[in-house]
């Protein structure tokens, strides 16, 4: 049987997010032989464009640094951003993966210098802050952006303004002929860290998010916070611009739903609470948190997380799923509709904005994946038949950062195994 | 009350004393996900009636977990619904509500412990009897007599306030003035009911009304 299996001693890591990276890291500080492919053109994933960490209440970047790095100190490792998986056949110790390579139109001479940048013109909808602002159609993404090179937006290649780009680079790093490449690997097993995304707001119809210019996600919420987001930290709300000092959040917008997601989605209670100390970090005494819950889920530990809030006494909580929300149409305030659990009183409170605790799902969703996968009922990834194939951190479960590390750390010791299965087969 | 309603209402009572949720898994309809609410609200929330009735879904559900058969039995909420269905859609955890609702006034009704005089519960029973009959609705009579349930006088004056969509229906020839002699019937009348008799026979049976 020895011939019918291939040496292949490398493993593949999909997806550069907290997860991806440590899966890789871990692998590659073993010295084992490392692919990490990226669909963005930059690390980091969701948690990048947090404002903060609960429970230490920490700046993201800090994790990310000690991760880069570690990343930059290591030869295991290639790194392959813009990158997506397009197909993977064969099995376990053998598969053969075929990538999809988008251009960046920048190449590794970039030493991001900016100007090409300062040379256009041309704006987009900036994805770091969900689309909340623009930024110009040459970028990098963020300050802590790895690779440190800019990217060209497709849409000014071919105009004028990508030739203004071109023109401005002092080292001839802008290149507007770079085409999409497909990349064909041969790898021994394969981490899936492919991570998640907010659930469509839009779908939860009783709450406006599409009608209601005061109602936002959470992940909306962590940008307004934060003094790099699209309004420079203060929280000031989309509809006109004035500062929410009265905010409502809402638990479970879309989880713990059948018509929705169905599962927990866990970590969206410890980020309600972690946001109302936002609003008092922004206001102090004169801003107001109200939580409007089923069961307020913060788990093991965090505990202590949740008994600290609930002393704050600028924030209250309502034990009651809203109903629905209406907009009060001479002030664009929210109000919201309910009954409470707790006595079954009928509410209607207005709120300067609502952040809607909007759950995970995997990002996979929707994706083509191998037929060998095997997904759990919301479509997270419980590994695959043949056991070469393993999830990781959120595309997995949903999970914070913390177990999403630790479900990474598992990952790769289970790819560690099937190299060194398939290794040992091949000698024999 | 019928003495075969007293005695299943003592047997259910005898049978469930303390668990009244266990009495409405075995005997009404879609019963059994009682349980599976969470208390969240949104049915409560999401009602058209909103707070013009006493007992939400919501609330009826909690109460049924709580034991109290005589509030929920005697309740009038479970004939208000409307059966819009707007709960059912949203309740996130998929709860057959409106069935639910519907299956506990027939609970109610059938052990002869439902509020009486509650007007839907009244126009439900006059219809039954209406249709039963002939095997299809008198709309004549079963209007006169939804009128002059409370008196001649009262009748009276319903009869009058209504009489231009009466007359409105008369002349688009959908309300046939002859049909207070009786009215027609279906064509196998004696067959109609005893397929209703079966039916009952049936149900009565399933649902522990043997008495
Ligand atoms: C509002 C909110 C606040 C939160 N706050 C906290 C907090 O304070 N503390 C905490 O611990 N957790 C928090 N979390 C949870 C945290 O965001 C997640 O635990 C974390 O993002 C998981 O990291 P990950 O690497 O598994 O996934 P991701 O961060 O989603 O990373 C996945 C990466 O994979 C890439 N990718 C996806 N598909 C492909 C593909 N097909 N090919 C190649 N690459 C792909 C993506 O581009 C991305 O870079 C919060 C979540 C929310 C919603
Ligand atoms: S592409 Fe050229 S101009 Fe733009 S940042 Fe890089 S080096 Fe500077
Ligand atoms: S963590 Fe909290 S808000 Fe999120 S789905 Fe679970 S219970 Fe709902
Ligand atoms: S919506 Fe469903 S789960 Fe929520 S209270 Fe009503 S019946 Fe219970
Ligand atoms: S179906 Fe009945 S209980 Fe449900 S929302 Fe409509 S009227 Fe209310």
């Amino acid at each position: 049987m020895t011939a019918s299996i291939a040496t292949n001693q490398t493993i593949l890591v999909v997806g550069g997010g907290i997860s991806g990276m440590t899966a890789a890291l871990e692998a590659a500080e073993c010295g084992k032989q490392v692919i990490l492919v990226e669909k963005a053109p930059v690390l980091g994933g969701r948690t990048a464009r947090l404002y903060r960490y609960f429970p230490k209440m920490c700046h993201p970047t800090c994790g990310l640094e000690i991760n880069l790095r570690r990343l930059k100190q290591n030869r295991n490792v290639r790194l392959m951003t813009m990158t997506e998986v397009t197909a993977v056949s064969g099995s376990r110790g053998n598969y053969e993966v075929t990538l999809k390579v988008a251009p960046r139109f920048v190449n590794e001479n970039c030493t991001a210098c900016g100007k090409c940048a300062e040379a256009v013109s041309a704006e987009v909808p900036n994805p770091w802050n969900y689309g909340l602002d623009k930024m110009k159609a040459a970028y990098l993404p963020h300050n802590m952006a790895y690779p440190q090179r800019y990217v060209i937006d497709p849409s000014i290649v071919g105009t004028p303004e990508g030739e203004k780009a071109k023109a401005a680079c002092p080292v001839g790093a802008v290149d507007l002929d770079m085409k999409e490449e497909s990349v064909t690997l041969q790898v021994g097993a394969v981490i899936w860290a492919t991570g998640w995304r907010p659930y469509d707001a839009n779908k939860i119809q009783p709450y406006g998010y599409d009608r209601f210019p005061n109602v936002i996600t959470s992940l909306e919420f962590e940008r307004l916070a934060d003094p790099q987001g699209p309004t420079g930290g203060k929280i000031l709300r989309p509809g006109d611009g004035k500062e929410a000092k009265n905010i409502a959040f809402i638990q479970c917008a879309g989880s713990r739903d059948e018509n929705h997601l169905r599962h927990c989605s866990r970590i969206c209670c410890m980020a309600s609470l972690k946001q109302t100390q936002y609003v008092r970090e922004a206001y102090g005494d004169s801003g107001k948190s109200t939580i409007y819950y089923i069961d307020i889920r913060a788990i093991d530990r965090f505990e202590d997380f949740y008994q600290m809030v609930q002393k704050d006494a600028t924030v209250s909580f309502v034990k009651s799923k809203v109903a629905k929300i209406v907009e009060n149409t001479e002030n664009g305030n929210p109000i919201l509709h309910g009954v409470d659990t707790e006595g079954y009183h009928r509410y209607a409170t207005e709120h300067d904005l609502v952040v809607l605790a909007v759950g995970m799902e995997p990002e996979i969703t929707g994706v083509k994946l191998p037929d060998d996968i095997i997904l759990d009922s919301s479509n997270f990834i419980e590994g695959s038949k043949d056991g070469g194939m393993f999830g990781a951190g959120s595309a997995a479960s949903p999970l914070d950062v913390n177990r999403s590390v630790q479900s990474a750390t598992a990952a790769s010791l289970h790819a560690i195994q099937v190299i060194r299965k398939t290794a040992s087969t091949e000698a024999a | 009350m019928t003495t075969a309603n007293q005695s299943a209402n003592l047997g259910a009572l005898e049978r469930y004393r303390n668990n009244f949720l266990k009495e409405v898994e075995a005997n009404v309809e879609e019963g059994h996900m009682v349980k599976m609410c969470m208390q969240c609200g949104v049915c409560a929330g999401s009602c058209p009636f909103g707070p013009h009735w006493e007992h939400s879904p919501q609330k009826i559900f909690m109460m049924i977990r709580a034991g109290k058969r005589d509030e929920v039995l005697g309740s009038d909420s479970m004939f208000m619904c409307t059966s819009c269905y707007n709960c059912m859609v949203r309740c996130p955890r998929e709860l057959p509500i409106t069935h639910i609702m519907h299956g506990l006034a027939n609970y109610a009704h059938r052990l002869g412990i439902a509020p009486k005089g509650q007007p839907t519960r009244e126009f439900a029973t006059l219809f039954w009897n209406n249709a039963i009959k002939k095997g299809r609705v008198n709309e004549l009579t079963l209007t006169l007599r939804h009128y002059f349930r409370g008196g001649l006088v009262s009748g009276i004056k319903e009869a009058m306030a209504m009489q231009s969509i009466g007359l409105g229906l008369f002349l688009a020839k959908r309300l046939n003035p002859m049909e207070i002699f009786g009215g027609h019937g279906v064509k196998d009348l004696k067959g109609f009911h005893a397929i209703i008799a079966k039916a009952k026979e049936i149900e009565d049976r399933k649902k522990g009304f043997t008495a």
